[in-house]
């Protein structure tokens, strides 16, 4: 088991009161596994997705990941733990504004102290962004973002990618574009994958599919 | 010519500052005061009078130049007791200023002096006749035969002073009532005096002739403490006659007036409170105050009917205190030039 | 209109950064106003009363008196002139000196104090009166006969009479020690060379402390300047980002049809008020720093230059319009490239690539070009320049090309950090301290300025009193001196014959030589001169020239003021000319000082009689005690060595506190003004950490880095500032110190004290950041995931 959650609970302070956002969550994936996990909007597919990432804590419930109870770590360990074993993707703003693509890619591998220079180059090269990689991030278009994103994750070789709507600022075409390499390369690295989507197309390439409503997973 | 008391409370002590011109009403202490029926002794009273408290020589001159240009010249001497008495060099309490100052159609050139006695930097003697301040005199070998000189910023003048006429006598014999409370001066005059002389400006040096009027004048208590201010008049007719008269204004608005009547001869009448007749015609804007330009001046009983107007009507001299002196244009019933002299005017702002 | 303003709502901390920016700018400029302005209103009158500075005077050619038959020939021919007559008498509580005007011609300015309303005129001439200071006035009690009148505003040890009461009390029957010429005479005048031969005429500049205290307020205004540039450029910073920030709602509003100009319009409106509000509350502070420091100015004026200045302030007019104004002036300046911008802006604004270029780092490129310039500049007025304005204009230059060039410091040493760090947090950390460079360059300009300038003055101030105290110990080497009667001068030079171990009278006169208003001293030549006077230049046989008579030694100022040195002939007098043997320090001294020996200045000047011997002894209470108890001198008229150096040391140390208050304000104001950057770019700071923080760098370490950053920023500052400082302390000490008081100093160097001052600025710059480093560390999570957020 790569990802195994047990009763996961969070609420929100809110103006009447914490409002509870996940009311027991229940989920486990397998090494390799691609998951989609949909939702309404507010239904809390970003927040259980935090959690996952070791982003924010819960306040009831159990998070293993590789087999380790992230719920208990403090923030040291589980900086550790998203440096090398959990990586997110966001919707945008993923990278280092200050740093080149090609530093923007070896960022988290080498904070990891795992960085491979001819994985990350095959990466980029694969990604298309070979030519880019003394740019800015400023300096790229949206799609191209999000593959220096796509590269940073898979360069540090976690086990476990958290993509948070990958694509959802993306037009079509470039959208289903990033996905299919986003969905090669996760399959060529052995991680698991787990996008939080609306996209039906998205969610249709997923092995496997989790709805979210009213804070439950159906 | 009771006008001339005004600039000696330019630096009289403790009531000018608060009171201005109205100042001199106080008591005279320890100063001898005016008695009816004076015996004048020539050329000694033609000196100074320490024992009074203020006294001046006053002299103001109608001039022309070749060119027809009407020029007007005053210099004044003033001498103000802190004491009745004389002492020798800088603790002398006699103090004595002078105002000189040039007024042409379009300027009015101004100075003013001031100096301690006792130190030989100011002071008059009486014989030879020597009246001066630091380089400015008016002197001579008597009063009938004077050399009158003065500079300032913008001006310097030199006047050769020859008497045509007698010395005359205002009010009783020069026993000069002030307010029908009888404030009095000693007052005499030689209004008849030629002039020919030189005045540098600052577009050249003008010659020039005409007539000057001098006053003599000592008091210690000349003006009642009502009284606000005064308008003052000199004139010379062509007919060769002459006319002293003022007004002086009281707090109520009303006024108390004097004038002589004084024929070519030199013969001289004096007239009471009520005969003189001034009133404005016309306000002029200077220094922040209104002040009559133009005047309708009458003494009904010799006939005179008069419109008097300035030559210039910023002849105001802006000096320590200040008030409005300058030479003036005489039409109605007699045609000729003069002197005003009007203070007590004060600023509105 | 409400739109815009809502910004300001939402953006609390930069309404606060901006107005108590624009307010403490505000505040140090008009504080250093208010000061200026008392001080020069304030000596001005005392100087008028003395009828220095502002009007011409006729001097004695030689010899300090000349009879008052001149005066009444001058006047007489007409010239426009006052007599006055200056003495000492002495009383058995310590001398006064008499200042004997003459009321009725003295120009108009120069009455003296507390008759201007003619009031006190006759008690003035007669029977007198004295004016003098609460504390003259009660030694002069029961001394004179005269009424002594309390005034606060006549300087300490000076009383004020009618010329002919001083004539009487200083003996000095029908004698004037000057004329001062009014400045309007008449047409037409005789040259005054033909009625008074025996005067000189001194022009107004030339007498008196005017150009001295100058030189002290053009210090003052320099520094008051300098923290108003601290002060803008911290509002500078704040309204650049308080339109960055609304650029968005700027646009939006035209794309709703609100026309540009309304717009513009409306900010300038805003702006102004803002400046009218923050410059009123600076204003305010600025009387309080004033009112503060005034004490220690006054201290100063007086130490430095005699000069008296009441310790009390009053509002003027002058200073509060200048500080209003400068508070408009000041955050026009600052806004004005940001209005610029706006007004420029298109409705659809494209992403400019800065990231890239501010790591190719061309803006600071082209500052540092800018600043090339500018040192260049500074460069050629140091070696071509002459003058206290030019000094002022090389300091400026200095300043500025050094600040401009602080970026690409900065920049630079971010780039070698990066160029050797080896791990990606380093080089993280490094790339983004070039990032940060641009927000941060401001604050830390001033933070350069405020340090530079600190250093320079210790340096200059430190430097100054070493050497003060070391010329302190040459001049005052006599154990006692006494002062006594001129008829007892002989009497006491006989006794003290045999009681010590030399006798060293002070014959002085002050006179004009070569154009320069001097003291002409005749010294007895012996072992104190030759051992305890330390020449700036001159051989060692320097006192045996001037022994047999055929040299003299002058003071540094007169030197320079006059145009000669070594070997060059000073004309003292016809047919006497000795020439320079010796050149000597004489710090604080207006008057150039020449000195003689003892018979040729009696031959010169025959009728002087020494009033004050110095005494050198090595039993001097006891001598002090046989002086009073056989000669009969009052214990007032001894003075011993010891008290009159610790109260020069006094005056000196009182004399620069002000300079170092005003240093410890600007390097506080710059503080804040990092604290303010920090701060307001905390908001910004956040989505470009988020990424960094999601791939597992914790909040702490964030924190730390971002703490050590500004750390490091202020290090590289600081580092530029050191050398700065003392290029400052430098133009100073060698340039405008020439230019104002006519004297060089030597230069010390002091790093224990720049080391403290380094870390005090380290120190400024860490807790400045502190704040915002401990706010980043503690940021709740959600706040960072907000950056993700799909609907930010």
């Amino acid at each position: 088991m790569v990802l195994d959650v047990r009763d996961l609970q969070k609420s929100f302070p809110g103006a009447e009161g914490d409002v509870p956002v996940l009311r027991g969550i229940d989920l486990s994936m397998r090494e390799g596994e691609t998951l989609a996990l949909t939702g309404e909007s507010g239904s809390g597919k970003s927040t259980l997705l935090h959690l996952i990432g070791g982003l924010d804590t819960p306040d009831a419930g159990r998070i293993r990941l590789a087999g380790q109870d992230i719920t208990g770590m403090n923030d040291a360990a589980r900086a550790a733990l998203r440096r090398s074993v959990v990586s997110v993707i966001f919707q945008q703003f993923n990278l280092i504004p200050s740093l080149t693509v090609g530093a923007n890619i070896a960022f988290q591998a080498r904070l990891a102290g795992r960085l491979d220079p001819a994985h990350a180059d095959r990466l980029a090269n694969v990604l298309g962004l070979s030519a880019h990689l003394d740019k800015y991030p400023e300096a790229l278009s949206g799609g191209q973002q999000q593959r220096v994103a796509i590269a940073r994750t898979l360069a540090a070789r976690p086990q476990l990618v958290l993509a948070d709507e990958p694509t959802g600022n993306l037009d079509e075409a470039t959208a289903a574009n990033v996905l299919d390499q986003m969905l090669a390369l996760v399959t060529e690295t052995g991680a698991a994958l787990l996008v939080v989507t609306h996209s039906e197309t998205l969610a249709s390439r997923m092995e496997r599919r989790a709805h979210l409503s009213r804070g439950r997973l159906a | 010519m009771i006008a001339r008391i005004c600039a000696l409370l330019l630096w009289l002590p403790c009531t000018v500052a608060a009171q201005g011109f109205a100042g001199l009403g106080t008591d005279a202490e320890g100063f001898a005061v005016p008695q009816p029926d004076p015996q004048f002794t020539f050329p000694e009273d033609h000196g100074a009078h320490p024992a009074y408290r203020i006294e001046w020589w006053y002299l103001t001159a109608n001039l022309q130049s070749a060119d027809g240009t009407e020029y007007g010249v005053q210099w004044t001497l003033f001498r103000s007791a802190l004491a009745p008495e004389t002492r020798e060099g800088w603790q002398d309490p006699q103090v004595w200023f002078a105002h000189a100052a040039v007024t042409t159609p379009e300027r009015h050139l101004v100075a003013e002096r001031i100096a301690r006695g006792g130190i030989g930097q100011a002071g008059v003697t009486a014989q030879p006749f020597r009246a001066w301040i630091d380089d400015w005199h008016m002197a001579g070998p008597d009063l009938d035969e004077l050399t009158l000189t003065a500079s300032g910023d913008g001006f310097r003048y030199r006047l050769d002073l020859v008497a045509q006429g007698p010395l005359v006598f205002h009010g009783q014999e020069g026993y000069s009532v002030k307010s029908a409370l009888g404030q009095a001066s000693y007052y005499y005059s030689q209004p008849f005096f030629e002039v020919q002389g030189t005045l540098l400006l600052p577009e050249g040096e003008v010659e020039v002739a005409g007539s000057a009027w001098l006053d003599r004048e000592w008091s210690s208590q000349p003006l009642a403490e009502t009284q606000s201010g005064w308008d003052w008049f000199s004139l010379s007719f062509e007919s060769g006659d002459k006319l002293m008269g003022f007004l002086l204004r009281d707090e109520a608005g009303t006024s108390y007036g004097s004038a002589s009547w004084i024929t070519a001869a030199g013969q001289l009448t004096a007239y009471p409170d009520g005969a003189f007749e001034a009133e404005p015609l016309r306000l002029h804007r200077v220094a922040g105050r209104d002040v009559p330009v133009a005047w309708s001046v009458r003494l009904p009983d010799r006939g005179v009917d008069l419109t008097v107007e300035a030559l210039n009507p910023d002849a105001w001299m802006a000096v320590g205190i200040p008030y409005w002196e300058g030479p003036v244009q005489v039409r109605g019933s007699h045609q000729g030039r003069g002197y005003l002299e009007m203070t007590g005017y004060e600023s509105r702002d | 209109m409400t739109a815009l303003l809502s910004h300001w709502r939402r953006a609390k901390l930069q309404f606060f950064a901006l107005v108590s920016g624009l307010a403490l700018a505000t505040a140090l400029w008009s504080g250093v106003q208010a000061i200026n302005a008392e001080a020069r209103a304030s000596y001005d009158a005392a100087a008028a009363s003395v009828g220095e500075a502002q009007f011409d005077q006729l001097v004695p050619r030689a010899g300090d008196t000349v009879g008052q038959d001149v005066f009444l020939a001058l006047r007489l021919s007409g010239w426009q002139v006052s007599p006055v007559l200056e003495g000492r008498i002495g009383t058995p509580a310590g001398a006064v000196r008499i200042l004997g005007l003459e009321p009725l011609t003295a120009p108009g300015a120069l009455a003296p104090v507390g008759m201007t309303d003619g009031s006190g005129l006759q008690d003035f001439l007669t029977p007198g009166v004295f004016f003098a200071s609460a504390e003259v006035a009660n030694r002069l009690a029961g001394a004179v006969e005269q009424r002594v009148v309390i005034d606060t505003d006549i300087a300490p040890g000076l009383a004020i009479t009618d010329i002919g009461i001083a004539q009487r009390a200083l003996d000095q029957p029908d004698r004037i020690s000057r004329l001062i010429v009014a400045r309007d005479q008449p047409m037409g005048l005789p040259p005054i060379d033909t009625i008074a031969p025996d005067l000189v005429r001194q022009t107004a500049r030339d007498a008196g402390a005017g150009r001295l205290t100058d030189s002290f307020h053009l210090n003052l205004t320099a520094f008051g300047l300098l923290s108003f540039a601290v002060g803008i450029f911290i509002v500078h910073g704040a309204i650049g980002l308080a339109f960055e920030q609304r650029r968005s709602l700027v646009r939006t509003l035209r794309a709703l049809g609100v026309p540009l100009r309304t717009l513009v319009g409306l900010m300038i409106a805003e702006l102004v008020v803002l400046a009218l509000v923050a410059g009123g509350i600076g204003i305010g502070l600025g009387y309080l720093v004033a009112a503060l420091l005034l004490p220690n100015v006054a201290a100063t004026l007086q130490g430095l230059y005699g000069a008296s200045v009441p310790g009390a302030l009053q509002l003027r007019a002058e200073w509060v319009l200048s500080g209003l104004a400068i508070a408009l002036a000041g955050s026009g300046i600052a806004a004005f490239a940001a209005l610029w911008k706006i007004a420029r802006m298109p409705l659809l604004a494209a992403a400019r690539p800065r990231a890239w270029s501010v790591a190719t780092g061309q803006a600071a490129w082209r500052l540092a070009a800018l600043s090339a310039v500018l040192l260049v500049t500074a460069g050629g007025i140091a070696i071509w320049g002459q003058g206290l304005i030019l000094g002022f204009a090389l300091l400026a230059c200095l300043l500025i090309g050094a600040a401009l060039f602080l970026p690409l410091l900065l920049h630079g040493a971010a780039r070698t950090g990066s160029a050797l760090s080896r791990s990606a947090l380093w080089q993280w950390f490094w790339a983004d301290t070039r990032q940060q460079v641009p927000g941060l360059s401001l604050a830390l300009m001033a933070l350069l300025l405020a340090t530079a300038a600190n250093v320079g003055v210790s340096t200059m101030v430190s430097s100054f009193r070493l050497t003060f105290v070391e010329f302190l110990d040459q001049r005052l080497a006599p154990e006692l001196y006494v002062e006594t009667e001129a008829d007892r001068s002989a009497e006491l030079e006989a006794f003290l014959q045999s009681r010590a171990r030399e006798t060293l009278p002070l014959l002085s006169i002050e006179t004009d030589i070569a154009g320069v208003p001097s003291e002409l001293y005749g010294v007895r030549v012996g072992p104190t001169y030759r051992e305890d006077w330390r020449l700036l230049d001159g051989g060692a046989q320097a006192w045996d020239r001037v022994a047999d008579g055929s040299a003299a030694v002058v003071s540094e100022q007169f030197a320079r003021r006059a145009g000669l040195w070594l070997g060059d002939p000073v004309p003292i007098a016809p047919g006497q000319s000795p020439v320079i043997a010796g050149i000597v320090a004489d710090y604080g001294n207006p008057l150039g000082q020449i000195v003689l020996s003892e018979p040729l200045f009696e031959t010169l000047f025959p009728g002087e009689v020494p009033t004050r011997f110095g005494i050198r002894t090595s039993t001097p209470e006891t001598l002090r005690q046989a002086l009073i108890d056989e000669f009969g001198l009052p214990p007032g008229a001894i003075t011993d060595q010891t008290r009159i150096k610790a109260f020069s040391l006094d005056v000196f140390e009182r004399t620069f506190a002000v300079t170092g208050a005003l240093n410890v304000l600007t390097l506080a104001v710059a503080a804040f003004a990092i604290l303010m950057s920090l701060l307001t770019l905390a908001a910004l700071r956040v989505p470009q950490l988020a990424p960094a923080w999601a791939l597992g760098v914790t909040r702490t370490a964030l924190g730390q880095l971002e703490l050590l950053r500004a750390v490091a920023l202020a290090l590289v500052t600081v580092l530029l500032a050191i050398p700065l400082g003392l290029v400052l302390a430098w133009v100073l000490l060698s340039f405008v110190n020439v230019e104002a008081f006519g004297w060089k100093l030597p230069l010390f160097f002091f790093p224990a004290q720049y080391a403290l001052l380094a870390g005090f600025a380290l120190g400024a710059a860490a807790l400045a950041a502190l704040w915002p480093a401990r706010r980043l560390a503690r940021m709740p999570p959600s706040e960072l995931l907000k950056v993700f957020a799909n609907d930010r």
